[in-house]
């Protein structure tokens, strides 16, 4: 069996890298700006982003693989899973709770 | 599904993610942040199941339905939990990184070593070493900060412990540039678990020397490490979507540890390698110095006659679950005219904006919640400063005692405050193990007991009707 060669070409490569420093740099920019309020609610929600590894664990466990290899994708997606879940679902239970004064109108935030 | 359909959602899943972020910049608009997450989330997932290379389906519903079982409990636990939780979910999310980085090369190496490139080699050795690490380092911290019994809270030191720690991860890396050198060599394959190996001693390693006053910063770290193996997986994948959510998660992680550290006075460095607090405890103990107590009665006529108040809580009022009593006196006190507010030191707590999370849970309201160094310029007009369970963030050492470990750090100045009352459970040192000057000062008086009760007779002192919970 001798499968046709997919080299990875190096133009791949560069634009890979390139889009890394750029998300890191739109990511500095933004996070810089979150209310220091929310900072524990900022750490669960990118918790809950960075379970995106659900997108590579998916096809490792779906696809025409040998099942011991789909069993560590099968477990991946699992621990993915638990935290997209429990992050997003967290982050909004605790958003729910900050509020301004029951009277509105009284100082701006802090 | 075309490939070009699927790059099209990656992109409006990637712009849905920078919308989420952007939009906790405010708490009004937090909540929608959260949708902008799950709709990024949802179409990510969906178009990749879609995928025609997806053939079997039946253990992805398995292992989806079993993430649904898990996660909504986990979400479910006491906001003091909240610490934990997060650690527990970074240690998830470095499993992932790593299990697929090892699933990937055990597939590649069999049916098409051609595809380990140095490139992917190099993107494949990152993630399992991060990914491992972070998985164990993760669950050691999550164990520290839930008090698991055989899990020691104190630093753990060893002679040699960083020379120690460097070496073996050297040796990981040396054998990871191995394999990246020759991937489908005979001995590859057996190299390759050692290298897992390592990684997962090492993440260990790395978290035992760390205390509790720390626990911000590494979780913070950790964090980072969770997003950078997710960069590394799309790398693996070549998977822009993996990239660029995975740097949005690394950025972040990395700015709060970056905040943590400025609000320590200490490097990563010495975050990582310091093994704060475990030197102090021998020299405590020298002079006897003398706390001044106060009683409850004493403290409720003080309070009542001030017209600022300034609440600092700390760790002990998470430990003692005192935030409803906090704000039933602060209902009281603002019933009587007296303006209260609560200074919020950044690493206060166990986690970034732990303490803000606890007390808007408590319902009170977050406009009252001031930063640090809004808070400090105001306190020589505070009337009453009141700690509750606070204690480094308060010390006065930080910036009058060169010798002490936390000396530089930014603290509170609730000594600048006319009146402090200190309410502490015991009369040792604080979590770093350090004495703390404010308590010994002319105008500080002690209330000494548990948190949630001296406040909860403090409410009814002040004539309150303290509920219970």
């Amino acid at each position: 069996m001798t499968p046709e060669p997919i080299p990875v070409q190096s133009a791949d490569l560069w634009s890979q890298l390139f889009v890394f420093v750029l998300a890191t740099f739109i990511g500095l920019g933004v996070i810089r700006r979150v209310s220091r309020l929310l900072h524990t609610p900022l750490m669960s929600i990118t918790n809950a982003i960075s379970a995106i590894a659900v997108v590579g664990s998916i096809i490792v466990t779906g696809a025409d693989y040998p099942p011991r290899i789909r069993l560590l994708g099968g477990i991946a997606l699992f621990a993915s899973m638990t935290n997209i879940v429990s992050g997003f679902l967290i982050t909004d239970r605790m958003l729910k709770m900050f509020k301004t004064d029951r009277k509105p109108g009284a100082g701006g935030p802090a | 599904m075309s490939p070009g359909i699927v790059q099209l959602a990656y992109i409006v899943a990637t712009a849905l993610f920078i919308f989420a972020l952007h939009w906790m910049n405010a708490p009004a608009t937090a909540r929608r942040g959260v949708a902008a997450g799950v709709a990024a989330m949802g179409i990510a997932v969906a178009v990749t199941w879609a995928q025609p290379e997806v053939i079997h389906h039946g253990w992805i519903v398995l292992a989806i339905a079993a993430g649904f079982l898990v996660g909504v409990p986990l979400a479910r636990v006491p906001l003091t939990a909240v610490p934990q939780r997060t650690a527990l979910s970074h240690a998830f999310g470095g499993l992932a990184a790593g299990l697929v980085g090892t699933a990937k090369y055990y597939l590649w190496l069999s049916e098409g070593p051609e595809n380990l490139t140095a490139f992917r080699m190099v993107a494949i050795i990152a993630e399992i070493i991060l990914g491992y690490l972070t998985f164990t380092g993760s669950l050691l911290a999550a164990g520290k900060l839930q008090e698991v019994k055989w899990i020691p809270q104190r630093p753990v030191t060893y002679p040699l412990q960083n020379i120690t720690n460097l070496g073996l991860f050297l040796v990981a890396v040396v054998l990871g540039v191995a394999l990246v050198l020759h991937p489908t060599a005979d001995w590859a394959p057996k190299i390759f678990p050692v290298i897992a190996g390592l990684a997962l001693l090492f993440g260990v390693l790395l978290i035992i020397p760390i205390g509790g006053a720390d626990m911000p910063t590494v979780i913070a770290i950790l964090n980072s490490y969770a997003g950078l193996s997710a960069v590394a997986m799309g790398f693996v994948l070549d998977n822009k979507l993996l990239i660029t959510a995975g740097a949005l998660d690394g950025s972040s992680g990395l700015i709060l540890a970056i905040i943590m550290c400025n609000a320590m006075n200490r490097s990563f460095a010495n975050v990582l390698f310091g093994a704060f607090g475990q030197v102090q405890q021998a020299k405590a103990g020298g002079e006897q110095k003398l706390y001044k107590s106060e009683t409850i009665e004493g403290a409720g006529q003080v309070l009542e006659q001030s017209s600022l108040v300034v609440i600092i809580p700390g760790y002990g009022m998470a430990v003692a679950q005192a935030q409803h009593k906090v704000r039933e006196l602060y209902d009281l006190l603002k019933k009587r005219g007296v303006t209260v507010k609560f200074a919020i030191h950044p690493v206060a707590g166990r986690m970034p904006g732990h303490m803000n999370v606890l007390l808007a849970e408590a319902d009170i309201p977050y406009t009252d919640l001031v930063e640090m160094d809004e808070i400090n310029p105001d306190m020589p007009q505070v009337d009453v400063a009141l700690v509750v369970g606070a204690n480094d963030v308060v010390n006065p050492a930080a910036r009058t005692d060169k010798t002490s470990p936390i000396y530089g750090m930014p603290i509170i100045a609730a000594d600048r405050a006319r009146t402090v009352f200190a309410i502490k459970r015991s009369k040792n040192p604080g979590f770093a193990g350090i004495d703390n000057e404010l308590y010994f000062s002319d105008k500080t008086w002690m209330l000494f007991g548990d948190a949630k009760s001296v406040i909860g007779e403090l409410v009814k002192q002040m004539g309150g009707t303290s509920g219970t919970h």
